[in-house]
């Protein structure tokens, strides 16, 4: 019987090992091991056996079983980990053929612009303020120191829809709104971005629509190398650390003293270049202390009060940081030109 | 305003010393002033000397050609010379060979029609002058020196070729520097030098201007002060060299003495002055009065020009001679035989001389300055100055007593400052010393008590009136680079965009990120667009159309009531440029108004729009491609809302200039807050679009009610079940009304329903479709049992049948 095991072992062992299909494994499994298999046949037989012989058969009859199962097992892994190989192998794809393109859209850049200005002040305390388009003289204008004689506010640069009535032509309104708001008791740190408009010819440096960004802070005690301070952070957050501002008297009725910022030029270093004009310095900003009639007439007591607004003009400053020559492109909206800003 | 500088000229008043050109720009732009330009009036060579025509014959082999003989100093040169002008006798420019002129032309000896000639005769144009300085009677020949100049000398500095000239670009307050004098304080200020001013000295005859002239004001308050001088027996004649240099150098051309000392002393002084010709006045009265209505005058360019009661005009007691500080009339102008000048120097007000420049559209040196105000204290000046100037260079005789109407008020503001004050407004610690100091260059005059000035201000500095325009002073001269960088002591609060802000950013990021991209638009619009896909709601208010009154161009006439028109155009633009898949949108205000004409501002409503065009998704080597639709916007709108978890429903509705089966409203609620669509294929094909759809909502009913605070809902702890129903419909019958239906019938059970698939075809009727839908069935407390899924099931079934004349598709 023993040897009738070990013909048993050898001659399954050897179909195992030549077999290459897993249905055929299957069918020695059945063979050898099955209720009707040839080795469960010759257990069947074990009872004739005698009492000594048959644990001696026994544990040969499990060896055999053990290694047959063993066996099988393993060569069905291995015909398995083909068949999946041989499979995936079909399902090889060409890597290097286009993918399914995502459709992505993005900001105009006046918006991106914007936004980094607004997030770069809400840092610095400040809130986000907005105002009508449409304007009332009063508030563009009077509110601002420009009484009703004043030669800057002519009719021909402005977009008057009637006597009392205009389009903004800064968003230094807001200034004057804000601060009626808060009663001449509080302090004042807002900015306002916005849409404004000039009665000027479109051309390449020149928009009847633009954008501007107006700043106002009012406070007790607020001194111009405060406004120096607070410009300075601006300009090295939004040009980079390394540029020098410069400050140089101007004139704006809302303001006294008014200045003007300038930047230095990132394209020369300040060496002077065509983009600077020679004079190494870019403009970037006006700015000011706020005239002492305009906290009054927003019922501020100038003598307790004092504040710097600044007004800057986001299309140039997108113009200077991209180098855009024409400022149409910003309201003309053309694909290639939008796209290109998207990951600026 | 600009105004241009001549240094050679401002040296008269102050030392400049060795400063360049461009460190005095710097050190100017820097305190104040902007140089806006600096110009060289001409590269300048050695070799241009001044000669003497010693013989002037013709030339013998060329009829327009001369030969000269040349005497430049140390040699006499031979020069064939083509100028009309030329004449034995004359001084004249010379290049000698070996010169260089501008423009790199280099002067050589050459042989001009068979003759030697070694040098060249130049006009002013060929040594750099721009030609509309050039005086008209030379204009086409050569430049000729008066007698007294040396021969031999070097031309450069008696023509003024090696000036430079600063262009100041001057803010509206600072006029005063409309004058060499108010530069020749600002520079000396600014230099700490000492200022030269020019001293005004006339030699009157015993005749009385008195006996020649009267002089009345009726408007007073126009016209505070009028002074009338007489100047007999002078000689037109060229101006001297120069004070045509220095013209030329400002920008004006030189005509004669007479214009040009008035121009001269205008430029010097900032006083406008004006010369009449007293034979020509024929009067021996100036009256000053407003215009009558209808008058008219015929100015110095000989162009009619109509006034009215709000013009002051000088008349000779019968009718107009010039427009008060605008221009003079063309009957009383000096010309070559004049002989008696009568000079008016005068103050006249900033509002009828602004007025009188808008009515007429003349605007010249003297309306500019008059118009930003003229220093009281040197119209009479200025006027001395003049005489002065005629006496000198016009042979002329000044008679005495001038005739002067004089209510000017030239009293000096008095302005307060002290120390403590100006340093806690400026952030600084400047010494009361340093202040004094900062005055006394600006040459203000003032009173000192411990650490407080009273500052007089010189009536030259009309823009400081108060406190803070002194501490702008002060701090100019300081100089702003000396201020320190300091951040304000004030509490310090958080700053934050509000909710609203924060919805419109998450808004904007929710549209790019599937997809499209931000457009800005003109607010302003034409009026075949204003009244364009205007949204139902806002149409049903009637907005009257909110037009500019004085628009610039038919293209920007009306503040938009739609941001679609504007974007459809640009959709278009970018067609013709081969742009054609497009997806863009745009959130910015619309401005609606019921009023004809507006008393008060327009309603601002935020809204959301959107144009899409040509292609949505393109796949090229797997042949995908998937053009915009309605559902594509559709899917927009409602991934939108449903991001914002606000309700939505869209129903179906006829627009004009939208496709009649394409449209439909967004409502949230029964309130209609926008639409959706395809744009009327007429409008398509009028503005050159492809296949377009839209939308446009109404942000500001969306921004109230947000609310940015997420619920919680607990997510379900039992298994839901889901079931399909496909119905076979009449194609009239909406998929959303069956929704409807099948919600109301299958609540609280049915928890979802999705449509999954939409036929209609060659196995239907013609007139049907089939929708099928797959229904979720949920109970949050418990498991649901079949028997119950499976009556609402039936329930819902038999409801649709009924209602729609439905049956369920095998």
């Amino acid at each position: 019987m023993k040897e009738q095991l070990e013909a048993i072992q050898a001659e399954a062992l050897e179909r195992v090992a030549e077999t290459s299909q897993i249905k055929e494994l299957q069918a020695i499994r059945v063979a050898y091991l099955g209720k009707k298999g040839s080795l469960t046949g010759v257990l069947r037989g074990m009872g004739k056996l005698s009492k000594e012989e048959r644990p001696i058969v026994g544990e040969i009859a499990n060896r055999v079983r053990e290694s047959i199962t063993q066996a099988i097992d393993q060569k069905n892994e291995r015909l398995e980990e083909q068949a999946l190989e041989k499979q995936l192998e079909k399902e090889a794809i060409d890597v290097t053929l286009p993918g399914r393109p995502i459709q992505v859209g993005g900001p105009h850049l006046l918006t991106k612009i914007v936004e980094e200005i607004e997030d770069l002040f809400i840092g610095m305390g400040f809130e986000v303020r907005e105002g009508p388009e449409v304007e009332t003289d009063y508030f563009n204008f009077e509110a601002l120191n420009l009484p009703k004689d004043h030669p800057a506010r002519d009719m021909q640069d402005s977009f008057y829809i009637t006597n009392e009535l205009l389009l903004r032509t800064h968003t230094s309104p807001v200034q004057a709104r804000t601060m009626r708001e808060y009663d001449g008791n509080k302090p004042v740190k807002m900015i306002c971005p916005g849409k404004v408009y000039r009665r000027d010819t479109d051309d390449a440096t020149h928009s009847h629509q633009f954008t501007q960004i107006e700043g106002l802070y009012v406070d007790k005690d607020v001194r111009m190398s405060d406004l120096k301070g607070i410009l300075d952070v601006f300009a090295k957050k939004m040009f980079g650390a390394d540029r020098e501002i410069r400050l140089r008297p101007s004139f704006f009725p809302f303001t006294e003293p008014s200045v003007e910022m300038d930047i230095s030029c990132k394209v020369c270093n300040g060496e002077g270049c065509s983009v600077c004009k020679g004079t190494g310095w870019i403009e970037i900003l006006g700015a000011g202390m706020v005239h002492p009639k305009v906290l009054e007439m927003a019922g501020y007591d100038s003598s307790v009060y004092t504040g710097f607004a600044f007004g800057m003009g986001p299309d140039r400053i997108a113009m200077l940081k991209y180098g855009i020559d024409d400022i149409r492109q910003f309201y003309t909206n053309d694909r290639r030109f939008l796209k290109q800003y998207h990951n600026a | 305003m600009n105004v241009l500088v001549s240094l050679n000229w401002l040296k008269n008043y102050v030392d400049i010393g060795t400063i360049t050109p461009e460190q005095l720009a710097e050190k100017i732009t820097k305190s104040g002033i902007e140089v806006e330009g600096i110009e060289y009036v001409a590269e300048t060579s050695k070799d241009v000397v001044v000669g003497y025509v010693k013989e002037c014959e013709k030339h013998p082999n060329a009829d327009k050609l001369n030969l000269c003989q040349v005497d430049v100093g140390d040699e006499i040169l031979q020069i064939v010379c083509g100028a009309p002008n030329i004449q034995q006798g004359q001084k004249v420019a010379v290049a000698k060979p070996g010169a260089v002129l501008p423009g790199n032309f280099k002067i050589k000896k050459v042989k001009l029609r068979g003759i030697e000639s070694n040098g060249m005769i130049c006009s002013l144009q060929e040594l750099g002058i721009q030609d509309k300085y050039v005086p008209k009677d030379i204009a086409d020949g050569i430049f000729v020196f008066p007698q007294d100049v040396t021969v031999g000398e070097d031309v450069t500095a008696l023509l003024n070729l090696n000036d430079a000239i600063l262009e100041l670009g001057l803010t509206p307050n600072r006029a005063d520097c409309l004058s060499m004098l108010g530069v020749a304080y600002e520079v000396a200020a600014i230099l700490d030098k000492p200022i030269n001013l020019p001293e005004e000295k006339v030699i009157t005859s015993g005749e009385d201007t008195h006996d020649f002239v009267s002089v009345s004001v009726a408007n007073a308050e126009l016209n505070p002060y009028y002074g009338a001088f007489m100047i007999k027996d002078v000689q037109v004649k060229p101006s001297p060299l120069w004070m045509r240099n220095h013209l030329i150098a400002a920008g004006i051309r030189p005509i004669n003495n007479i214009v040009d000392i008035t121009n001269y002393v205008l430029l010097e002084y900032g006083q406008p002055l004006h010369a009449f010709d007293y034979d020509r006045l024929q009067s021996n009265e100036i009256v000053v009065r407003r215009a009558d209505e209808n008058e008219t005058i015929v100015t110095l360019d000989d162009q009619e020009r109509n006034l009215t009661r709000e013009h002051l005009v000088i008349t000779n007691g019968r009718e107009p001679v010039a427009i008060a500080g605008v221009m003079g009339g063309a009957n009383t102008e000096v010309v070559n035989d004049t002989t008696t000048i009568l000079l008016e120097a005068a103050y006249f007000a900033p509002t009828s001389v602004r007025k009188a420049v808008k009515d007429t559209g003349l605007r010249s040196e003297s309306s500019t300055r008059f118009e930003k105000g003229v220093d009281p204290n040197r119209v009479n000046r200025a006027g001395v100055r003049a005489c002065q100037l005629f006496e000198q260079y016009a042979d002329g005789t000044v008679l005495s007593n001038a005739v002067v109407f004089d209510k000017l008020d030239r009293s000096e503001k008095e302005v307060d400052v002290n120390t403590s004050e100006i340093n806690n407004r400026l952030g600084t610690n400047i010494t009361t010393e340093e202040i004094g100091h900062i005055l006394a260059k600006l040459r203000f005059q003032y009173e000192k008590n411990g650490d407080e000035f009273n500052v007089k201000i010189p009536t030259r500095r009309g823009d400081i009136t108060i406190f803070e325009d002194m501490l702008e002073e002060v701090a100019r001269i300081y100089g702003y680079d000396n201020l320190p960088y300091t951040l304000p002591n004030g509490v310090s609060q958080a700053g934050a965009l509000t909710e609203r802000q924060q919805l419109k950013r998450q808004v904007k990021n929710f549209m790019q990120g599937v997809g499209l991209m931000e457009t800005i638009s003109y607010s302003l619009t034409r009026q075949d667009y204003v009244t364009k896909l205007i949204s139902p709601e806002i149409n049903k208010s009637n907005p009257v159309p909110v037009r500019l009154a004085m628009p610039m161009s038919e293209d920007h006439k009306y503040l938009r009531l739609s941001i679609l028109p504007e974007l459809l155009h640009t959709v278009s633009y970018n067609r013709a440029r081969n742009q054609t898949s497009i997806s863009y949108y745009e959130l910015g205000s619309i401005f609606t108004s019921q009023e004809e004409i507006l008393t008060k501002q327009p309603n601002e409503q935020l809204r959301l729009s959107g144009v899409l065009s040509g292609l949505w998704t393109e796949h090229e080597w797997q042949q995908e491609k998937k053009a915009v639709d309605f559902y594509v916007v559709k899917g927009l709108v409602e991934g939108l809302f449903n991001f914002l978890e606000i309700p939505v429903t869209f129903e179906q509705t006829k627009l004009t200039d939208m496709h009649p089966g394409r449209c439909a409203t967004v409502s949230i609620g029964d309130q209609v807050i926008g639409f959706i669509g395809q744009v009327h294929p007429k409008l398509e094909k009028a503005m050159d679009l492809n296949e377009t759809y839209v939308f446009d909502i109404n942000m500001e009913t969306v921004l109230e009610l947000y609310d940015n605070v997420p619920r919680y809902y607990q997510i379900p702890k039992y298994p839901s079940t889901t079931r399909d129903i496909a119905f076979v419909l009449d194609r009239t019958v909406l998929a959303g009304d069956v929704k409807k239906v099948i919600e109301e019938t299958g609540a609280p059970l049915v928890k979802d329903i999705q449509i999954f698939d939409v036929y209609m075809g060659e196995h239907l009727q013609e007139d049907k479709k089939s929708i099928a839908y797959r229904l979720l069935y949920q109970d949050p407390e418990r498991t649901l049992k079949d028997e119950e899924v499976e009556e609402s099931y039936q329930t819902i079934i038999a409801a649709v049948n009924d209602k729609f004349n439905a049956y369920v598709r095998s």
